[in-house]
């Protein structure tokens, strides 16, 4: 799996489109030698790779205009890119293509403190936002584990979540305005700095394309204002079912907790010898539950709280008594994908969303798959909306390992669907869950999925190849995948 | 039952495919007014009623489109949960199926988000006749685009549609209305410097040099913000009738915009705009980010307001009344017009859905 992957390109196509871009940039903006372009080979998904023919980093907006019309006249498929932290091969790159990555445009071009908005470039990191704001008292609200390193613009292609996202919601209700390049090399504003706009919500289907509608080349974010405090109870469970139960409990009794996340006893052993978070390894499950917002607000909520999560059979309940501690708490929580990554040599980590209701049931489906697949998972839960992180744990240099998780991957988000969920909750499909997708959706939605692209990128060469899956890919996928003995995609013609 | 409704849907929409005639979805027809001209054959909704899925657990309602808004609300009250979008009725008929399509949302939008932000899941019957489900019941979902979204405040140009499913929020513990004496640029200026800070403001509006201000939140937090921004305290009895009110434009403010020669303009501005046009009548709302004014119907007015609200950084539509030959939302750049075209003509080819409600062409 690890092996450098081959050029999948002529060299002949190779120096046609340098010499064009040549045209174009600098060139130290434009990469083509093998060791300068190996390393956008893949994204934070490293199973899933190709050698790019050719990496550019252009340095404002102009250049992407450029790019993007040279591109197009060329019919050269572009893959955007920011951190490529993605999780879900989303700037995996394409046979033929450009990798367009936005790193250079890294400015925070306007900060408003009074306004409550922030104008950056799409390579300005999450993290930098929120620095740059403290100093108001403000913050940008969506925290993805990644946030140190992800960008904005790649927090918009993948609409980024993060364990607050319950309160304080997705990076679709944090945007009031994108600025992008389409692939005719018009200058679009999606939204603006009000709290919408006229006609259509081009901005919120935008949101979340992974880079397959238009290059992001300026954003506008909302700022929300800092917490005074915040306060996590930290509750044991011997039994997960029961804890399923004391979530849906909490949030029956009026509370929006800022963040409520569980991990199973799989997770706590993995994470508790590398943080020491003091969690109780003993327990089936334990359930973090924070309530931000002003000293008299978090007194309120936590004494809330606490009565119910006794009330649900918590067998031990701590609460933050400072900083320090709440960030102890987190800690294990926020470590557990590296903890996994130090248990295991290798692991894989899927994101479906469920009606929480039916945990239990999906639990208990992912425990009898460990022993069908004989790889051993561990179970982050953001519980509050019902996004499962299970962490297949696996070893790429035995025989076949990969392809088990692989296979075990799929049947969770089959399982997903199943009960009424969804394939992703906040990673994407990209190119890792494209088959999945032929789980999800019919044909006539995936037919109308790739015309909603054609409506913005009618040439079709904006990353082409992630996301949407082609019907054809379906119906291949079918042959392989039937459920209940009906081929969903029966009327197919077969290739 | 409910089958034969769709199926009757169904024939409607294949019968106005094939002889390239209008369709004009109504509910309760309580915005019929809102929008361009009505045109077409009515397609009523209100048969196809019904609440699908509620578990207040979940935070999350599913429901047919003709389903009354009032049903709907009354069902989660019951379970002291609210759309927090708090999105307006104009009229007892108001139907889930015309909230999502108009768009509408109320005084807690400015806090709380508009209706396409708490859109989860949508069930489309496109022109074709065929069934899409985009989106789903669960709270974070990335799988395909997010076509539910782009359905809020569509105004059923891309097609009938038929469900939808839709975050709900628990109700506040505590509210209370404060009243404040202020101009408009003092209001505005406090407004934002309040936003700025962590306090449970759920709703303002300013007119005539009073601001009105709910708080909604922990009994704590209510009560500590209370101390914190004086005011004069509202009887609780008063703000909950003045924040409907002002919801549904039954304040006096909003008395007399219904004729061609007076016009009712909602501009949607950034929040921190300076006070604009102020020769007209004015209330604001959304703490500074929707500025209601009243002006009269002279072209000349219809296109400096649109240039003031676009130089703001913003739009402004002819909500009710004045002359809508000038256009009631605001027109759109070239490059956005062409996505437009190309999305009505994906999902209603034969343009039989709606046509001309948003935009002439559309």
């Amino acid at each position: 799996m690890n092996a450098p992957t081959e050029p999948t390109f002529t060299l002949e196509r190779q120096r046609e489109v340098v010499a064009a871009l040549r045209n174009l940039l600098p060139a130290d903006c434009i990469l083509f030698n093998e060791e300068d372009t190996r390393p956008y080979e893949c994204d934070g998904l490293a199973a899933y790779r190709r050698l790019p023919m050719v990496v550019v980093l252009p340095q404002n907006e102009a250049q992407v205009v450029a790019i993007v019309q040279t591109c197009r006249a060329l019919a050269v498929p572009i893959v955007p890119r920011g951190a490529g932290t993605g999780l879900s091969g989303g700037a995996m790159p394409i046979a033929d293509g450009v990798v367009l990555s936005l790193v250079k445009l890294n400015r925070i071009v306007a900060l408003d403190p009074v306004a409550r908005t922030a104008i950056v470039q799409p390579g300005v990191r999450n993290l930098a936002i929120s620095d740059a704001a403290a100093k108001h008292g403000l913050y940008y609200a969506p925290d993805p584990s990644s946030q140190i390193a992800c960008t904005i613009g790649g927090n918009v292609a993948e609409n980024s979540g993060g364990v607050h996202c319950l309160k304080y919601g997705l990076t679709v209700h944090n945007v009031l305005r994108v600025r992008a390049v389409t692939i005719d090399g018009d200058i679009i504003e999606l939204g603006n700095g009000a709290l919408d706009a006229s006609g259509l919500d081009l901005l919120a289907v935008f949101i979340g394309s992974e880079g397959m509608l238009g290059i992001v080349t300026e954003v506008t974010v909302k700022l929300i204002p800092k917490p005074h405090t915040a306060r996590v109870i930290m509750a044991s469970f011997d039994d997960v079912v029961r804890c399923g139960d004391a979530v849906a409990n909490v949030i029956a009794a009026g509370v929006i907790p800022a963040g409520l996340e569980m991990m199973d006893k799989t997770s706590t052993r993995m994470v508790e010898p590398f943080v020491k978070a003091g969690y109780d390894i003993d327990a089936a499950a334990i359930l973090l539950c924070e309530s931000d917002g002003t000293r008299e607000e978090v007194e309120e909520d936590i004494a809330r709280m606490s009565a119910v999560l006794t009330a649900c059979g918590a067998t031990a309940i701590t609460v933050s008594q400072n900083e320090e501690e709440r960030m102890k708490f987190w800690s294990g929580r926020k470590n557990a994908f590296p903890a996994a990554g130090r248990i295991s040599p290798d692991y894989y980590c899927m994101d479906g969303t469920i009606p929480r209701k039916n945990l239990a049931q999906v639990l208990l489906g992912i425990a009898q798959m460990e022993i069908k697949y004989g790889l051993r998972c561990a179970n982050v839960f953001h519980a509050g909306d019902g996004n499962l992180h299970p962490l297949i744990l696996f070893d790429a240099n035995q025989a076949d390992e990969f392809h088990r998780a692989e296979l075990f991957g799929e049947e969770i988000l089959a399982l997903c669907v199943e009960v009424g969920g969804t394939i992703t909750g906040e990673h994407g499909v990209g190119i890792e869950k494209i088959g999945s997708m032929c789980v999800q959706f019919s044909a006539l939605e995936i037919a109308a999925f790739i015309a909603v692209k054609r409506a913005f990128d009618p040439a079709f060469l904006l990353n082409p190849d992630k996301a949407i899956p082609t019907l054809q890919r379906c119906a291949e996928y079918g042959k392989m995948r039937v459920s209940g003995g009906q081929m969903k995609f029966a009327d197919l013609p077969r290739f | 039952m409910m089958e034969q409704v769709l199926q009757h849907f169904k024939q409607q929409v294949h019968s106005a495919a094939a002889g390239k005639t209008a369709l004009r979805i109504h509910g309760g027809g309580t915005k019929d007014w809102y929008g361009q001209a009505l045109a077409g054959v009515p397609l009523d909704t209100r048969a196809y009623s019904g609440i699908i899925a509620y578990d207040p657990t979940e935070l999350v309602i599913t429901a047919r489109c003709g389903t009354p808004l009032a049903e709907i609300e009354a069902v989660l009250a019951a379970q002291n949960q609210m759309l927090a979008f708090e999105p307006p009725y104009f009229g007892a008929g108001a139907t889930i199926g015309g909230v999502f399509a108009s768009g509408l949302s109320g005084p807690r939008r400015a806090t709380a988000g508009a209706v396409r932000d708490f859109a989860l899941g949508a069930v489309l019957l496109d022109g074709r006749g065929e069934v899409l489900r985009f989106g789903g019941q669960v709270m974070k979902n990335v799988a395909g685009y997010d076509v539910s979204r782009l359905l809020a405040g569509s105004m059923g140009t891309l097609g009938l549609i038929l469900q939808v499913s839709l975050k709900v929020l628990p109700k506040a513990f505590a509210e209370t209305t404060l009243r404040f004496a202020l101009d408009q640029a003092q209001a505005i200026a406090q407004l934002n410097s309040w936003a700025g800070q962590p306090l449970p403001i759920s709703a303002s509006a300013w007119h005539d040099g009073t601001l009105i201000l709910r708080l909604s939140g922990a009994q704590a937090a209510v009560s500590a913000a209370q101390i914190k921004l004086g005011g004069e305290q509202v009887p609780d009895q008063d703000g909950g009738r003045f924040w409907t009110a002002l919801r549904e434009h039954g304040d006096a403010f909003f008395d007399d915009t219904d004729s061609e020669q007076s016009a009712l303009w909602r501009l949607s501005v950034p929040s921190v705009t300076a006070p604009l046009l102020d020769d007209y009548a004015q209330l604001i709302e959304w703490g500074g980010a929707q500025r209601w004014l009243k002006t009269d119907s002279s072209a000349n007015t219809v296109a400096t307001v649109r240039a003031i609200a676009a130089k703001a950084g913003g739009h402004a539509t002819l909500f009710r009344g004045g002359d809508k030959a000038a256009g009631v939302f605001q027109p759109l750049a070239p490059a956005i017009d062409r996505i437009h075209r190309n999305l009505k003509n994906t999902f209603d080819p034969d343009a039989i859905f709606n046509p001309g409600r948003m935009f002439g062409h559309l």
